[in-house]
C-alpha cells in the first residue's frame, strides 16, 4: 500500500512536469453504471517468450484482448501504433512512449512453457498514473488450459479497472440445434464463455430443453424426452453420467434450476394438464409442492441468499412475474409494465432480475429491480427469450430465434446497460444458454 | 422361414416402433418429414377409405384439433373431430392413444411446455367425457418444439397450434 502511494506520488510528480496544466491524473477506473460510453483505450503488446512458448504467447495476448475489448468498456490500441516494445516483462515501462499513444491502461505479460506446464504472468500500469495497478501475478496449468489461464488474466485486468467481478473463465451450457424446424435436432452442449472449446454432453437422439449449472459447476440440470415424455434428468459435469431426477407416470417435469446450496431443485411438474411449482431434495428425493393453482406456474429462479423463489405464472389471465418464499405461500405480484413477463432469473448480486418480456408483438430481454422499479428492456427482436446472468451480474445472455423456415437460433449477449450486443459463434444454430459460476 | 416372410416381419416391427414412438409430432403419413420415417408410417396405416385403419382415424375422421392463440378451450369443431375419435376407439378397443400438445413459437419455451400441456389435457378430457378408458389415453407437450407448419405468420401458427390424437397398438399407454 505504501509502496503504491509512494508510486503514484512521484508518478504525478513526473506527470506534472510533462503536464503542467492537466492536473492531477485521473485514477484509473471505470465506473460501469455511469453511463460509460467511451470504451477506455489500453494497450496489450505481445505476451513475451520467456522459454518455449512459441504461438502461445501471441495467442494469449490475443485471448486477452479480445476478453477486454468484447465487454465494450475497453478499445485495443493496436501494435502498429506502438512507439516501444515490450521485449523483456522486467524491464521499466517507458510510460511516456504509452501515454504519447493514449494508453491509459497497459498490460504486460510473458509465457513460458516447459514439457506438460505453462505459466503466464502478468502486470497491469496505469499509465498516465505512471504506477502499476495492483500486483503482477502469475498462473500455472496444463498446455490444454491456455485459453482459461489467459482468460484469468483478463478477469484480472477487468476487476482492478471497473471494480467489479470478472466473468471470462467461466463457461456456458447450451444446446446446439441442427436440422429443420419442424424436425429440430437438439443436443447438450458446453463452451468457454466466448463460444471456444464447444464439447457435446448428449447426442441428437432425444429433445433437451433448457440445461442449467450447479452453484458450483459440478452438474447440469436439464429436460428430456429420452423416455418420450419431458423429465428432468441431473448429469455430472465431470463423467456425464445422467440419472433422472422426478419421475412420475402421467405427469411431465420440466424447468428445473438448482437451490443456492445446489442441495434442492425447484422445476415444473405438470398433471392433468396443470402446471405447478415443487422442489426436490437430490440427496433423499423428498418432494414439496410450492404452489397450488389452477394456473401455469413455471420458469422458477432463486434469490441468492435461497430465501425467495421468483416464478412467472398465467393467474391474472396473462403471463407475468411473482415472488414467494423459498418455502411456497402466498406470491407477490412484481411486474407490473404492458405486456407478458416470463422467464425471470434473480441475478447473483441480489438487486435485480432478468426476465424476457412480450409485447405488441415483439420480444425483448429486460431487467428490473427485485420490486418491479426502474424496469429497463435491453433488447428487440422477433423472439428473444431466456435470459442468464453472467457471475458478476453485468452481462445477459439470452437465445434470439430468427422467423420463418430459415429462422435459426442464435446465443447473444448484452451488458445489462443495453449496449453491447453480440453475437457469441458457436458451431451451428443454438438455444437455451446458461452461464456457470466463475471457475475456481 | 421365407425371404418374404422375413421381410413382413421386419416391416411389421418397423410399423409398430413408429406407432409407438410418441416424437411423431401428429405429422401427417408421407409428408417426408425425417424423423418421421416416411414409407414406414404408411405400411401400417393401411386404406383411408377403409374405417378400421389408422389411415382413416387420422384422415377421415381427423387426429387433430386446433386452438386460439394462448387458450386451451376446445372449439365446436374440435369437439365434433373428439367425438368421432372417441366413437372409433370405442370400436377398435385394441388401440391407445397418446394425445400430443403444442403451442406456436409466440411464447417463452416453458410456458408453451405449460400450454401444450392444457391442450392435450383438454382432448384427453373431452375423449373420457365421450366414454374412453382414461388408462388408454396419455398426454405429452411438445410446446413449440415440433411446429408443423415453419412459416412466421397466422397461417402456419394457427396449424402449430393443435393436440394430436396419436393412435398406439396396445390396450392401454
Amino acid at each position: 500500500m505504501r509502496l503504491i502511494q509512494t508510486l503514484t506520488k512521484s508518478a504525478f510528480v513526473a506527470l506534472s512536469l510533462l503536464y503542467p496544466m492537466s492536473g492531477a491524473a485521473a485514477p484509473l477506473r471505470i465506473v460501469i453504471d455511469s453511463g460509460v460510453i467511451e470504451p477506455m483505450p489500453y494497450a496489450v503488446p505481445s505476451f513475451v517468450d520467456e522459454g518455449g512458448a512459441g504461438e502461445l504467447a501471441a495467442n494469449i495476448t490475443r485471448v486477452i484482448a479480445s476478453d477486454l475489448s468484447g465487454t465494450g468498456l475497453f478499445r485495443e490500441i493496436g501494435p502498429e501504433a506502438f512507439i516501444s516494445q515490450v521485449s523483456s516483462f522486467g524491464a521499466p515501462v517507458a510510460y511516456n512512449d504509452w501515454q504519447a499513444i493514449n494508453a491509459q491502461a497497459l498490460v504486460t505479460g510473458a509465457v513460458t512453457a516447459s514439457g506438460d506446464q505453462i505459466l503466464v504472468k502478468f502486470r497491469v500500469y496505469d499509465v498516465f498514473s505512471g504506477a502499476e495497478l495492483g500486483e503482477g501475478m502469475q498462473f500455472a496449468g496444463s498446455p490444454g488450459s491456455w485459453r482459461r489461464m489467459a482468460h484469468k488474466v483478463a478477469d484480472a485486468v477487468y476487476s482492478r479497472i471497473t471494480g467489479e467481478g470478472g466473468y471470462f473463465d467461466s463457461r456456458v451450457v447450451y444446446v446446439a440445434e441442427s436440422g429443420p424446424k419442424n424436425a429440430r435436432l437438439k443436443q447438450l452442449a458446453v463452451m468457454d464463455y466466448d463460444g471456444a472449446n464447444i464439447q457435446y454432453l448428449t447426442d441428437n437422439s432425444a429433445l433437451v430443453l433448457a440445461p442449467r449449472f450447479s452453484p458450483t459447476g459440478d452438474r447440469i440440470l436439464f429436460t428430456s424426452y429420452a423416455t418420450g415424455f419431458p423429465q428432468i434428468y441431473l448429469m455430472s459435469a465431470a463423467d456425464l453420467s445422467t440419472r433422472a431426477l422426478e419421475q412420475q407416470d402421467g405427469t411431465m417435469t420440466f424447468a428445473p434450476r438448482f437451490s443456492p446450496s445446489g442441495q434442492s431443485v425447484v422445476f415444473s411438474l405438470e398433471r392433468g394438464g396443470n402446471t405447478d411449482l415443487y422442489s426436490v431434495d437430490i440427496a433423499s428425493g423428498a418432494l414439496s409442492q410450492l404452489t397450488n393453482s389452477p394456473a401455469i406456474e413455471t420458469a422458477p429462479s432463486y434469490s441468492p441468499d435461497g430465501s425467495q423463489i421468483v416464478f412467472e405464472s398465467d393467474r391474472s389471465g396473462t403471463q407475468q412475474i411473482y415472488i414467494m418464499s423459498a418455502g411456497g405461500g402466498e406470491p407477490v405480484r412484481v411486474s407490473n409494465g404492458k405486456g407478458r413477463y416470463g422467464t425471470p432469473v434473480w441475478s447473483p448480486r441480489g438487486d435485480m432480475i432478468a426476465f424476457t418480456k412480450q409485447n405488441e408483438g415483439r420480444f425483448h430481454i429486460g431487467v428490473m429491480l427485485v420490486d418491479g422499479g426502474e424496469e429497463r428492456l435491453l433488447t428487440s427482436s422477433f423472439l428473444d427469450e431466456g435470459p442468464t446472468w453472467a457471475p458478476n451480474g453485468r452481462v445477459i445472455m439470452f437465445t434470439r430465434q430468427g422467423a420463418g423456415e430459415g429462422g435459426e437460433a442464435s446465443l447473444f449477449s448484452v451488458d445489462i446497460s443495453g449496449r453491447n450486443l453480440r453475437q457469441i459463434t458457436t458451431e451451428g444454430p443454438s438455444s437455451d444458454p446458461a452461464w456457470s459460476p466463475l471457475l475456481p | 422361414m421365407s425371404i418374404l416372410t422375413k421381410a413382413l416381419i421386419v416391416i411389421a416391427a418397423l410399423g409398430l416402433a413408429a406407432c409407438n414412438n410418441p416424437d411423431r409430432n401428429g405429422a401427417a403419413p408421407g409428408d417426408g418429414s425425417p424423423l418421421n420415417g416416411t414409407g414406414i408410417n404408411a405400411s401400417g396405416l393401411g386404406d383411408p377409405n377403409d374405417p378400421n385403419s389408422v389411415a382413416y382415424f387420422n384422415q377421415t375422421i381427423g387426429d387433430r384439433v386446433l386452438f386460439a392463440v394462448d387458450t386451451s378451450t376446445l372449439t365446436p369443431e374440435g369437439r365434433a373431430v373428439l367425438q368421432g375419435q372417441a366413437q372409433w376407439l370405442a370400436s377398435h378397443p385394441t388401440y391407445a392413444a397418446i394425445i400430443e400438445g403444442h403451442a406456436d413459437e409466440q411464447g417463452t419455451r416453458e410456458y408453451n411446455l405449460a400450454l401444450g400441456a392444457r391442450r392435450a389435457s383438454a382432448a384427453q378430457d373431452f375423449l373420457i367425457s365421450q366414454g374412453v378408458a382414461a388408462n388408454r389415453l396419455r398426454t405429452v407437450s411438445y410446446g413449440k418444439e415440433r411446429p408443423l407448419a415453419v412459416c412466421s405468420d397466422e397461417g402456419c401458427y394457427a396449424q402449430n397450434r393443435r393436440a394430436v390424437t396419436v393412435l398406439q397398438a396396445g390396450a392401454g399407454v
